[in-house]
């Protein structure tokens, strides 16, 4: 019962895979970029307390953060089409990824926002700053370099929970793998290779990302 | 020419059902320095706070300036009490410098945004003040790599960039190393001596001895005593203010 494993349908199909990995890449960046600016706008208004807004937002994120991924696509491929919203299934894709990490990414704004100490916003208050001014000069610029570590960890998860939409028939990395495996057979190979490529993926962003707080952290201690 | 830079009238102030601050009458005479003082806990932040509007007194009025910051226990509103804000200077305890920024932006942050100065023109009057805390050197450090009695210069200087006509300080030297506070006073007489309107809590007695016009002694919200420093220091009349300063000048 020797293992037999044959690497060939794959290399061959090689093309396919970036393809889709292209797509996961392109996917994941832009619902990246879209979820940061909810986030941020969801975050900061929670750090704030208690408007009608924030109450919504409480409501949105423990939806969002209480539902499998998967399900919200499934609403989003699926369902909307119901109530006469028909929508590509990549802007799928992208819409449910982003409210999702939307979601997470509001409460890193808001525990990074409400990190700082109290009395840095009463210092710019006391100056005459008003409350914007006070979070736009002085709070947001401290928050964001604690937010980036788990921004970082965000985008990893982000890369790997794209897998999903595969399910909701984009051709993403992912999505060409189990093509190749309906003709192949090859299914341990192929997603042995899969694999690696996430994990070159997720490896490459640690990376980058970690260069980039060094930088942050280096710029800020002068 | 004595016209009140601050005024305090009938001051209740509540956190829950504990009144920190019971019928509080108190006011600055322009030009004037005032040191509060009183045991832990006894109102005085919460004192200095009100009058910057950093809290809110359910009851009573305060004036800054001539104009009213506090009408029978209703602020004022969010565009002019900022606006009020940059007349009334507050040193904090903790120094509470912008971590983010290099010292000249710690000071020239809070003119260049509110547009009260060009940025080139607020750099300039940054270093002057500087130069005035003793620290020109130092204008492109960060905070983090400042000793406690810089720090506190640094927030001074941040202070009168906004020219308040009265600057607040909350326990200004509580913080440091004892070797550090005499740089700190050193500025603050400075500043007494131009003529600054100063209210001071410190527990700094031979400063209020020598700087102060005023020394008020605060005790469980209510001001129990007031006087000028020799009267006020050689015989106290308050059984509360001989036990404090019993305890204070004995430490
Ligand atoms: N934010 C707050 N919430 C509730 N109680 C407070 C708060 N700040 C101060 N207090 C209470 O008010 C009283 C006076 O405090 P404070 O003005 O800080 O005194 P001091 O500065 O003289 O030490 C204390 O009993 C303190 O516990
Ligand atoms: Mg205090």
């Amino acid at each position: 019962m020797g293992l037999d494993l044959d690497f060939t349908p794959v290399i061959e199909s090689f093309p396919a895979l970036l393809d889709g990995t292209m797509i996961t890449i392109s996917v994941t960046i832009i619902s990246l970029i879209i979820a940061c600016v909810i986030g941020m706008l969801i975050g900061v208004v929670r750090s704030n307390g208690n408007s009608v807004l924030s109450c919504f937002f409480n409501v949105y994120v423990s939806v969002i953060r209480g539902t499998p991924l998967l399900v919200q696509l499934f609403i989003w491929y699926y369902g909307l089409p119901r109530v006469g919203i028909m929508l590509p299934s990549f802007l799928c894709g992208i819409l449910g990824l982003s409210l999702y990490s939307s979601a997470y990414i509001s409460e890193i704004v808001r525990g990074a926002i409400q990190s700082i100490e109290k009395g840095q916003m009463e210092a710019a208050r006391s100056l005459g700053m008003s409350k914007r001014q006070g979070m736009t000069k002085i709070i947001i610029p401290q928050a964001i370099v604690r937010m980036l570590p788990p921004l970082g960890n965000e985008f990893i998860a982000l890369i790997k929970n794209s897998a999903l939409i595969s399910l909701i028939t984009i051709h993403d990395l992912m999505h060409e793998g189990t093509n190749i495996i309906s003709t192949s057979y090859r299914d341990l190979e192929t997603y042995l290779v899969i694999a690696v490529i996430y994990f070159v993926l997720t490896n490459i962003s640690t990376f980058i990302l970690r260069s980039f707080e060094n930088r942050q952290l280096k710029s800020q201690a002068n | 020419m004595k016209y009140k830079a601050v005024t305090l009238e009938k001051i209740n102030k509540f956190y829950g059902d504990n009144q920190v601050l019971k019928n509080v009458d108190f006011s600055v005479n322009s030009g004037e320095v005032v040191v509060l003082i009183g045991p832990s806990g006894s109102g005085k932040s919460t004192l200095l706070r009100c009058c910057s509007g950093l809290e809110i007194a359910q009851e009573g009025d305060i004036s800054v300036c001539g104009q009213k910051l506090l009408n029978d226990g209703v602020l004022l509103g969010d565009d002019e009490l900022n606006e009020l804000r940059q007349d009334v200077g507050m040193v904090f305890q903790s120094f509470n410098l912008f971590p983010h920024l290099s010292v000249i932006e710690n000071i020239s942050v809070a003119p260049v945004t509110l547009k009260i100065a060009t940025k080139e023109n607020s750099k300039k009057t940054a270093m002057a003040l500087l130069e005035k805390v003793g620290l020109a050197n130092k204008a492109n450090a960060m905070p983090a790599n400042l000793s406690g009695g810089q720090k506190q210069r640094v927030a001074i200087a941040r202070a009168l960039a906004m020219k308040p006509s009265v600057l607040l300080f909350d326990e200004p030297t509580s913080a440091l190393d004892p070797e550090l506070v005499g740089e700190v006073l050193q500025v603050m007489k400075l500043l007494a001596k131009d003529g600054m309107t100063m209210v001071v809590v410190t527990h700094e007695m031979n400063f209020a001895r020598e700087v102060a016009d005023r020394v008020v002694m605060i005790d469980n919200g209510i001001i129990i005593e007031q006087g000028k420093p020799d009267d006020f220091f050689t015989a106290p009349k308050h059984p509360r203010t001989q036990e404090f300063l019993h305890t204070v000048l004995n430490a």
